[in-house]
């Protein structure tokens, strides 16, 4: 008998604002996190904007020692993990320890260091490489600190699967405590890589907007301008616990986890086929999970990247399964604000459809000018709107052709 | 600045410690909170800023600051600056 799982904390910094309460504030303001990138040197590249964490101070989250020795990518886990813990009011005893883990996935991990130590090594030879280069580039050391800095000692995961590593994550922590492996997980994604590779790595594939002179207009889901990405950066955990336990210590729940799909393409290693078959499949999957019908979603949080194959496709998956239900329900890309922020993606858009069902809020898509033709759904153009709603569905599609989906509904016992 | 104080103003950057803490007796691991890593690291940026070479077996020899003080002068390590 598979137990139900809550959510009962949220932390995230993101490039809205550096706590949830900040970004929520942003999202239903339509506000735009995007902005001229700065943490590179970019003037000789195609694309010179992104969604960039803005005042974010490491320190409040780390020591002057550990700054040296971490990845960013690291620091905003521990600053996630931080302020979710904290929200869900829970500390980490030696009773809870052991039934505690940790799943927290980045498509890359610390690849501002891989960068930097290669040129040191380049520079000055292999005997200039740090000793923590090796801990700070890896992948699953978010989850590792966080599990260290929280005494979290039971599973430890940490799903890669590009831009649903955060949602995989979620997904994963699901099921661990469902099929009681743990009682509470620390779960999410974090991602760092407003980089020289990543950006120079997108543009030669030519999948990031090139709309450097108004940065804040250049990522617009499902609109007929849209020319690519905008690629973003930040941290998205939530803490999931065993309904049981949750109960017990009195939690407050803001949402239950209810269904995750994970499904391939099979098709090819960045784009979908058209009708996105195996998106189309995952939402299916997905809603067998979670015991429910199409027709009982009332919002679905997109994947909605502003590039012009996926929009299309995903309007078109989202008919598939839904049929004329697709024209009632409401669909939303965040991204149009936040920007694409990767492996991280995944757990703040999780963070979102909780709040969206805790505050009876639904997220805008902004910048929807012109929706394209073959976008022709209920977007929530450009103003958050107050609507009450019971279930959310979160997308998210990687490259690899990685399909995962996420249903949350409104806790009811 | 002296040798030593070059020494230990290394040692308080990169351990994130105190003066008072650097005192010659002070062991790394034990009184100033270096993990093996830590320790690797620091010795890495001796060797950079007194271009000495530091081999792994006379690494594990470095227990306190002073064992840092005695290993550069028994190389006729100079500091001006």
């Amino acid at each position: 008998m598979k137990r139900r799982v809550v959510i009962t904390g949220v932390g995230a910094v993101t490039p809205l604002g550096n706590s949830v309460a900040e970004t929520w504030e942003g999202i239903c303001r339509g506000k735009s996190g995007i902005g001229r990138l700065t943490r590179f040197d970019c003037a000789a590249y195609e694309t010179r904007i992104a969604g960039e964490l803005k005042g974010f101070d490491p320190l409040q989250y780390v020591n002057k020692k550990e700054l040296r020795r971490l990845d960013d990518f690291i620091i905003y886990a521990l600053a996630g993990a931080e302020m979710a813990l904290a929200d869900a009011g829970l500390t980490l005893g030696a009773a809870e320890a052991e039934r505690t883990g940790v799943s927290i996935g980045s498509a890359i991990g610390g690849l501002a260091t891989i960068e930097k130590e290669k040129e040191a090594i380049f520079l000055g030879g292999p005997r200039k490489m740090s000793a923590f280069t090796i801990p700070a580039a890896l992948a699953n050391l978010a989850a590792g600190h966080v599990s260290i800095r929280f005494g979290a000692k039971g599973p430890i995961g940490c799903s890669v699967t590009a831009c649903s590593s955060g949602a995989c994550a979620i997904g994963d922590a699901v099921r661990l405590i469902a099929e009681g492996h743990a009682d509470c997980m620390i779960a999410g994604g974090v991602e760092a890589a407003v980089t020289p590779l990543s950006v120079a790595g997108f543009n030669a594939m030519r999948a990031l907007s090139k709309h450097n002179d108004e940065p804040e207009k250049a990522s617009r889901p499902f609109d007929r301008d849209r020319d690519g990405f905008v690629i973003g950066e930040g941290c998205g955990i939530v803490i999931l616990e065993a309904l049981p336990r949750a109960l017990d210590r009195g939690a407050r729940i803001s949402a239950e986890l209810a269904g995750y799909g994970n499904t391939s393409d099979a098709f090819h290693m960045a784009a979908p086929p058209p009708g996105h078959e195996g998106a189309v499949r995952c939402m299916k999957v997905a809603l067998q999970d979670a015991g429910m019908e199409a027709a009982e979603i009332d919002y679905i949080n997109a994947h909605g990247t502003s590039t012009p194959l996926n929009d299309a496709y995903e309007t078109e998956a989202i008919k598939a399964v839904f049929g004329e239900h697709a024209r009632r329900l409401a669909v939303s890309s965040t991204k149009s604000m936040t920007g694409h922020l990767l492996g991280a993606a995944g757990g703040i858009e999780t963070i979102f459809c909780t709040k969206a069902i805790d505050t009876g809020m639904l997220p805008p898509t902004i910048n929807l000018d012109h929706p394209d033709p073959a976008c022709d759904l209920d977007y929530v153009p450009h103003h958050a709107r107050k609507t009450a709603i019971r279930t959310a569905m979160s997308n998210t599609f990687g490259f690899g052709g990685v399909n995962a989906v996420l249903i949350l509904r409104k806790f009811e016992e | 600045m002296t040798l030593e104080e070059k020494v230990i103003s290394i040692i308080m950057e990169q351990l994130d410690v105190t003066r008072e803490e650097c005192v010659p007796e002070a062991l790394f691991i034990d009184d100033l909170g270096a993990d093996s890593l830590d320790l690797v690291e620091l010795i890495m940026e001796m060797e950079e800023t007194f271009d000495v070479q530091i081999a792994d077996n006379e690494l594990e020899k470095i227990r306190t600051i002073k064992d840092v003080f005695d290993f550069l002068k028994s190389r006729g390590t100079v500091w001006h600056e």
